[in-house]
């Protein structure tokens, strides 16, 4: 098969399993790219994540097109967002006058109660994976056992910085600000300290 | 008859470029620009209804805010307005991350934009994990679905565990188990 049809497929996938919103479909693209390290690296995932939440419109929708136009341009990009939105498309539609009961009834119900902690394990799993090679520049292992992989890497920079960033977004006052002012800022502190 | 169709459709892709245009994270933070458009301007709906279609818009997989303009635009229109309604809302995204996407690669060489990155990149972390806590917020509710939360975290992060996998999983055991404990919390209510 293609590499472009494999990688709508796998958005098509994305789409039938990423359930919560926002960063869902995060841990399926971190995914990919350990299953294929040729498409995209750790440090794209970074970028696209960046660049996601510095944009209007849904998140999950600006990832799929960041990687859709990293890989294959314009083509890429609307083939790969369109891919994400069809399965859900498509169960809207079958569902359609029973959504309703669908969505209150008590089996859904209990799904949705254990697919919701599972879906926060899995940002956090792959929001790990974006902290390794923050901190770990130039690594590009998939899970902590690649650990040999990093010896020597380690950015104390990048630590000290990351802890700053993770108080301020809980902070009373801060953690209101827009992600792209915090972007913004990352910016001028990766050029001034020289990350 | 056929003209007015398309002329609703038409209004749901405008409508919901809009949305998609001038939201900044998608979920609810698109329901002030979403009330704009499809109450205040085009009375598609009513407010109550709106947060009814977004608490079913989580219980389909997928991408919240096309889920939302899939159920508004079908309801207008039918297909061809779920189609120009989730069309709609995903055009600025396509259109403004190709551009913004163009733009960084054609300078990612540049040492000044490397050092900018690898600072963002930190930040970005930061930012996932701080979004991480608000879903947990929502979702973590006893021990049961904390276990389920650290299981599926370790088995990914140290075991490369493909999400798939943790997601049917995690259906099954809420199908299996969760039921009960639901229906008793409910009958003791």
């Amino acid at each position: 098969m293609s590499t472009f049809l494999l990688l709508c497929l796998n958005f098509f996938k994305t789409g039938l399993f990423a359930v919560g919103g926002g960063l869902a479909t995060l841990p399926f693209i971190n995914d990919m790219s350990n299953a294929h390290p040729d498409w995209f690296s750790k440090a794209d995932i970074a970028n696209m994540v960046a660049i996601s939440e510095s944009t209007p419109g849904p998140i999950g929708i600006n990832m799929a097109t960041y990687i859709g136009y990293h890989m294959y341009g314009i083509p890429g990009a609307v083939c790969v967002s369109l891919s994400l939105v069809l399965p859900a498309f498509l169960i809207m539609l079958a569902l359609t006058g029973i959504l309703h009961q669908y969505a209150e009834h008590p089996v859904v119900k209990s799904i949705f109660t254990a697919l919701r902690p599972a879906a926060v394990g899995l940002v956090a799993a792959a929001g790990f994976s974006v902290l390794l090679i923050a901190l770990f520049p130039g690594f590009e292992g998939s899970t902590v056992f690649d650990f040999p992989q990093l010896s020597g890497l380690f950015s104390w920079k990048a630590l000290a910085f990351f802890a700053v960033v993770a108080v301020c977004v809980q902070l009373p006052k801060l953690k209101d600000l827009h992600p792209i002012v915090y972007i913004a800022a990352a910016a001028v502190v990766g050029i001034v300290f020289q990350f | 008859m056929e003209k007015n169709k398309l002329k609703l459709a038409l209004d749901l892709y405008v409508s919901f470029f809009k949305v998609g245009l001038l939201t900044f994270g998608g979920g609810y933070a698109m329901l002030p620009m979403l009330e704009r458009e499809c109450l205040d301007k085009h009375g598609w709906t009513t407010r109550q209804e709106m947060l009814d279609i977004f608490a079913l818009a989580q219980c389909i997989p997928g991408i919240i805010a096309a889920n939302v303009a899939v159920y508004i635009g079908k309801k207008q229109a039918g297909v061809l307005g779920a189609l120009c309604a989730v069309l709609g809302v995903i055009t600025p995204s396509i259109v403004l991350i190709s551009l913004l996407t163009a733009l960084l690669l054609n300078f990612a060489d540049l040492p000044v934009v490397r050092h900018a990155l690898a600072g963002i990149r930190v930040a970005v972390t930061a930012l996932i994990f701080a979004s991480v806590y608000k879903m947990a917020k929502g979702a973590l509710k006893d021990v049961w679905t904390v276990l389920i939360t650290v299981v599926s975290f370790l088995l990914v992060a140290l075991f490369g565990t493909s999400p798939v996998a943790i997601v049917l999983a995690a259906a099954l055991i809420g199908f299996l188990f969760f039921g009960g404990l639901k229906s008793r919390k409910e009958g003791d209510a």
